[in-house]
């Protein structure tokens, strides 16, 4: 044992050292390349890429890459070796150690270095053990996550010498996970086995338990015992990762409709108005995001990243605009007659979809995401991409707003005693229909920063807003209308719903299980979760 | 005795149902019999055309019966349609028999595409043409007195109502859409070959399904006016004016309403049954939801609460379509949306009520003082 | 008290509405073939009663009896309506776009279900009925009238007719001579003394000279309770009516 302990250190001493005593200046990095261009055989190859390995030095990632991927070549005339870019008839060639362009070469003049099947496997091994001497963390986590997910025994000094001179505690930790995953390979003993599981079962993700079950399969007795409690607890870990992962996604949807319906919640509640159109509020805004990005990529095109934050004032304008001209020119003829609004507002929607196909065509508009929208990270087993991140913050942003306006201000305090009592309102001295064309205005400028921040999710067509409208009116009338409350948890539960039903029941049948649920839920409350009382409203 | 009660009570109903009848006899000959150089030749794709315009009127006939007669705006009669129409077009599916592309005696080519090995249990039975018509009337029929029950007896009304009938037939789009459900999928039904053992590709058959459709409108309006000419039409009416005062004289306002919407419904589901071999596909596109709002302004611009405004509107909007979508295909939905606003705001009582008005005009100026009487007292037909 | 021998009992019935209570502890007793007055204040709970009673809304604790067994919270308004209890709504709510006639024929006591409503056929009976009740309500000359073209008074009466189509035991009527002239709120008097020989009747009347016309029991009703009870006059003296009044 002891002799065991001082060998693996002894090892682990040299292999720490071994960077800085191989390393070899360009020069002899340079002349392992020529060698590459006069090798016969594969085997030649290999030792090859094993001296170069050795060397450990960076660049070498970028030749040995190159030479799996079939784009290193030798120039005929000179016997140099080349990264080359096929490019028609001819290839662009570089230097292969610093990138640097080498000028073309017709295909006739060059050879390409040939790699098979088994020199690829070898070219990957060593480039795992060489990226973890990388100076850039993130190239040294992946190569600790490869090195996971195919253990190797060979590899233990190289990871116990790796872990030792690790500074970052991230990629010290994974480095460990995968001394674990190699020890659990390895003829090691049963104690450090034992060590290893318990590593593995912390870390607790799919890999880990992929290790952890191949071990229980191969091993008996008391070790796979554990092993399999280890890859218990695991699955229920994961059982539980997933559930967050639902609810996240759920909430996710869930703020999409939240965005979507709550103009409509505010409309509905206030003047007892369904707007058909509301969908196609949303999607101007949309078009309006298109716009302003079209402006700023001719324009002005440092300020793409901000070109969200420009739309959606831009967007509240032009759908507000639009609401206010729809309510005043025509809703406003139509109060107390619920079902004709409901119709008239549709035939709006019709117009305003036609207007748009006419205008911008009926193909999709290709609306780009600004930086800090792209891309993705990881919270525990959580993946969140940021736009989902950054539209749910905005959503709840967008839902204050409102629960403030409505609140605390006095539009607001009007619009409520409009919702409970018109009649009443009106003879208190409150211009209820400048109240209506108000709220009709915030309706839509709401739907229209609904559609900036959907834009992102979606297809930009034509019919963008006909996606959203029968959603947004379940959210309505099951959260109950004249309550933002209402509306949020009627969103978010019927997002989370969703989500949770679709790994049963699929995508489409559980949507269509929502709504039969909705329309059940219906008959029991015929006004919603949340629903104003009094002879005002049963009237 | 109904035809003398018609005769003369109503004119306008009878001239509607003889016209109707005389169409049914009439274009058929004009199609079979006179020659195609003729001037009086009605040429088939005519015939069949205006076949579908009938099965539209019978569907805003019937979407009248419970939104003019009964204030239920329901924004899914499409979907009561579209199951008739499946029902048939699955017995014309069953009468291809052999003749598929796969030439599977057993099974629709769909399902052998989806390599299925039996016919499931819901499509038995479509074999006969008797049990396919009962189901026309019965699957429809089903539906609207299930949804009804639930949705009347909790008190379901106004555009909570209308919404989550758009709710239900959107669920069925989603649901018709799915391979499993048996029903072709996003292809729906198509290339039938016979019905009741005659082509129906042929002209003949063309003619007898024309004759056959105007006749089932007849029909239609015929037990539309008997229904809402009796004391329960007047029932019906009350219902749709001040429901609750109904309830307190002891009448069962959702028992009123579920017998009307499934009686609807049944209408709707005969409609698309004749609509479906004449147009040769059903599809779920029907179920789409625009589609049963497009039904609602038929019936708004023809005139609701009337039994021959749904008609003259849904050939009046329909024949419009069909002009425009030739003529200027960009400018029909400007047209439709530019309807919808129009006829809410400026005709809610649609051609006929325009009809009604410039007829009393005429007779005010005749007899100015018994016309303006008649004006003041005429009813409004409420929300 | 016993339940036998009255058409209507309500022991301690309350009912809040967002936590503002409209009907409070409320006790009332009725007996058949009775008529009782019922006044109070606006906003004591006249009308939230009869809502009660005719099942529009449900008490939140209390007993309502009708017939001496009859547990009227466990019906709904058009059951509770055939077992004959018949109201005239405060404001005149009759079937605008149907003729005079057809909204007493819609009243007309007798089956209530679909199928028969469908193949109605008038009968002589009915139509002798009919007619009798156009002549108690004097509407016989606007019979084939739309009932929206009817003035507010007119509308009162021919809601009253529809009660008496209905014939119900009990009748509640709310506010039936607001709108009317002095002569017809005389001749409403009368013909509810008429009705009151052969049903039991509960009015709800602001006019005092009505309620003295009628000459019988009154109940006041104040913040959802009774205040007091008795003959007109009594009533009329007791301070604490006085008060709720007059306003303190
Ligand atoms: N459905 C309801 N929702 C909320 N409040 C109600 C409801 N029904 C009645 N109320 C309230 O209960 C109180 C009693 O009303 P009610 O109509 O019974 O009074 P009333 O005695 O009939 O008055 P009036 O003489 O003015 O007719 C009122 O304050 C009213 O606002
Ligand atoms: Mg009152």
């Amino acid at each position: 044992m002891q002799f065991v302990r001082g060998l693996v250190l002894a090892i682990a001493v040299i292999c720490a050292s071994l960077p800085s005593l191989a390393h070899a200046d360009e020069a002899g990095l340079r002349a392992l390349l020529t060698r590459l261009a006069t090798t016969t055989n594969f085997q030649e190859t290999e030792s090859v890429v094993r001296d170069l390995a050795a060397t450990g030095e960076p660049a070498v990632e970028r030749i040995l890459s190159a030479l799996a991927d079939g784009n290193l070549y030798v120039r005929k005339s000179d016997q140099g070796v080349f990264t080359g870019k096929e490019d028609g008839q001819t290839l662009s060639l570089s230097d292969p150690l610093d990138g640097t362009a080498a000028g073309t070469a017709a295909k006739a003049d060059i050879v390409k270095v040939k790699v098979n099947n088994a020199l690829r496997r070898t070219i990957r091994d060593v480039m795992g053990g060489l990226t973890l001497g990388s100076a850039d963390p993130t190239v040294r986590l992946s190569a600790a996550s490869t090195m996971l997910k195919r253990p190797d025994k060979t590899a233990l000094p190289a990871l116990d010498a790796a872990i030792a001179g690790e500074t970052d505690a991230t990629v010290k930790a994974a480095l460990a996970q995968a001394r674990a995953a190699a020890v659990l390979v390895s003829d090691l003993g049963e104690a450090e086995k034992r060590a290893a599981i318990a590593v593995l079962a912390n870390r607790g993700d799919s890999d880990a338990l992929a290790q952890l079950t191949a071990f229980q399969a191969a091993s008996t007795g008391a070790l796979a015992e554990t092993a399999a409690r280890s890859v218990a607890q695991i699955e229920t870990s994961m059982a539980a990762w997933q559930v967050a992962q639902n609810v996240w996604y759920g909430i996710s949807l869930g703020s999409v409709l939240l965005l979507a319906a709550i103009g409509l919640a505010i409309t509905f509640g206030v003047m007892g108005v369904i707007n058909m159109a509301h969908g196609e509020m949303v999607m101007l805004g949309a078009y309006t995001t298109f716009v302003v990005q079209q402006a700023i990529r001719a324009f002005a095109p440092d300020l793409f990243d901000w070109s969200l934050a420009i739309a959606l004032p831009a967007a509240f304008l032009v759908a507000g605009g639009v609401g206010l001209a729809i309510e005043r020119g025509m809703i406003r003829f139509l109060y107390g007659r619920p079902l004709e609004t409901l119709l008239a507002t549709w035939g709006v929607s019709l117009i305003l979809q036609q207007a748009v196909r006419t205008i911008f065509g009926p193909t999709n508009q290709e609306v780009g995401a600004p930086s800090w929208m792209a891309g993705a990270f990881q919270l525990g087993q959580l993946t969140i991409t940021w736009s989902r991140l950054w539209i749910v913050l905005f959503c709840l942003a967008v839902f204050l707003l409102l629960v403030f306006i409505m609140k605390r201000t006095s539009w607001g305090l009007r619009m409520r005693a409009v919702t409970q009592n018109r009649r009443m309102a009106a003879s208190m001295g409150i211009r209820t229909p400048w109240v209506d064309a108000f709220t009709f205005a915030l309706g839509s400028g709401i739907a229209g920063i609904a559609g900036v921040a959907l834009s992102q999710i979606d297809n930009v067509s034509p019919n963008f807003g006909q996606g959203y409208i029968i959603d947004s009116f379940m959210v309505v009338v099951f959260g109950g209308v004249g309550n933002l409350w209402g509306t949020f948890i009627g969103a978010m539960t019927l997002g989370v719903l969703n989500k949770f039903l679709e790994p049963y029941a699929g995508a489409v049948l559980g949507k269509i299980l929502v709504l039969v649920l909705i329309i059940l839920f219906i008959q029991k409350r015929p006004r919603g979760l949340f629903a104003l009382k009094g002879r005002a409203v049963e009237a | 005795m109904i035809a003398r009660r018609l005769f003369s009570s109503d004119r306008r109903i009878a001239v509607t149902i003889a016209t109707l009848l005389a169409a049914a006899v009439i274009v058929p000959v004009l199609n079979l019999a006179v020659p195609a150089e003729s001037a009086f030749h009605v040429p088939s794709y005519v015939v069949a055309l205006a076949g579908k315009y009938l099965c539209y009127a019978l569907l805003a006939l019937a979407l009248d019966l419970v939104w003019g007669y009964c204030g239920i705006l329901s924004l899914g009669h499409g979907a009561f349609f579209a199951l008739g129409g499946y029902a048939m077009g699955m017995y014309l599916m069953r009468q291809i028999g052999a003749r598929g592309v796969y030439g599977n005696p057993d099974l629709p080519d769909f399902m052998v595409f989806l390599n299925w090995k039996e016919l499931p249990w819901y499509w038995l039975g479509f074999d006969h043409f008797w049990f396919a018509a009962l189901m026309v009337m019965a699957v429809p029929g089903l539906l609207a007195f299930v949804f009804g029950w639930f949705a009347f007896r909790s008190r379901v009304t106004g555009v909570y109502l209308s919404i989550i009938t758009q709710a239900m037939t959107y669920a069925l789009l989603l649901a018709f859409f799915r391979n499993d459900m048996g029903f072709g999928g996003n292809n729906g039904l198509t290339d039938f070959k016979d019905i009741l053992g005659f082509s129906v590709q042929a002209s003949e058959t063309r003619s007898a399904l024309f004759a056959a459709s105007a006749v089932a409108l007849a029909l239609g309006v015929l037990v539309t006016w008997l229904v809402v000419g009796s004391k329960y039409g007047k029932l019906l009416m009350a219902v749709r004016d001040a429901e609750s005062r109904t309830r307190f004289l002891g009448w069962r306002a959702e028992n009123v309403k579920l017998f009307a919407f499934t009686l609807s419904a049944m209408m709707a589901g005969i409609a698309g049954a004749f609509y479906v071999p004449q147009v040769g596909i059903i599809n779920p596109g029907e179920f789409d939801p625009a589609n049963s709002i497009e039904v609602v302004i038929w019936t708004a611009v023809g005139g609701r609460g009337t039994i021959v405004g749904p008609i003259v509107g849904a050939i009046a909007v329909n024949a419009a379509k069909s002009w425009f979508t030739g003529a200027l295909p960009e400018l029909w939905l400007f047209a439709l949306g530019g309807l919808f606003i129009a006829s809410t705001l400026f005709l809610p009582r649609g051609i006929v009520g325009l009809w009604d008005r410039w007829q009393q005009m005429r007779a005010t100026r005749a007899v100015p003082a018994e016309g303006k009487a008649a004006a003041r007292t005429e009813p409004q037909p409420a929300e | 008290m016993s339940m036998s021998g009255t058409i209507l009992y309500l022991d301690g019935v309350s009912v809040a509405f967002d936590g503002f209570r409209a009907i409070n502890d409320l006790s009332l007793v009725l007996d058949r073939g009775e008529m009782r007055a019922i006044i109070g204040p606006n906003g004591a709970g006249k009308t939230t009663m009869m809502d009660i009673v005719t099942g529009k809304t449900r008490p939140d604790s209390g007993e309502v009896f009708f017939d001496g067994q009859i547990d009227l919270t466990r019906h709904d308004e058009a059951e509770i309506a055939m077992m004959g209890i018949g109201r005239k709504f405060q404001k005149p709510t009759v079937f605008e776009n149907h003729t005079v006639e057809d909204n007493l024929l819609l009243s007309l006591k007798g089956q209530r279900s679909i199928f028969p409503a469908l193949f109605y056929r008038s009968s002589a009976a009915d139509r002798r009925r009919i007619d009798d009740i156009l002549g108690v309500i004097r509407l016989g000359a606007r019979r084939n009238e739309p009932a929206a073209g009817l003035s507010h008074g007119q509308k009162q009466w021919l809601e009253i007719g529809m009660l008496l189509a209905q014939d119900p035991k009990l009748l509640l009527v709310d506010e039936p001579v607001a709108g009317m002239t002095d002569a017809e709120t005389f001749e409403t008097a009368r013909l509810l003394k008429d009705i009151a020989e052969t049903h039991s009747v509960i009015v709800v009347e602001h006019d005092m000279h009505f309620v003295r016309e009628l000459g019988v029991k009154v109940t006041c009703l104040h913040e959802g309770s009774v205040l007091s009870e008795g003959t007109l006059d009594f009533v009329s003296s007791d301070e604490r009516v006085v008060e709720v009044y007059l306003g303190r």
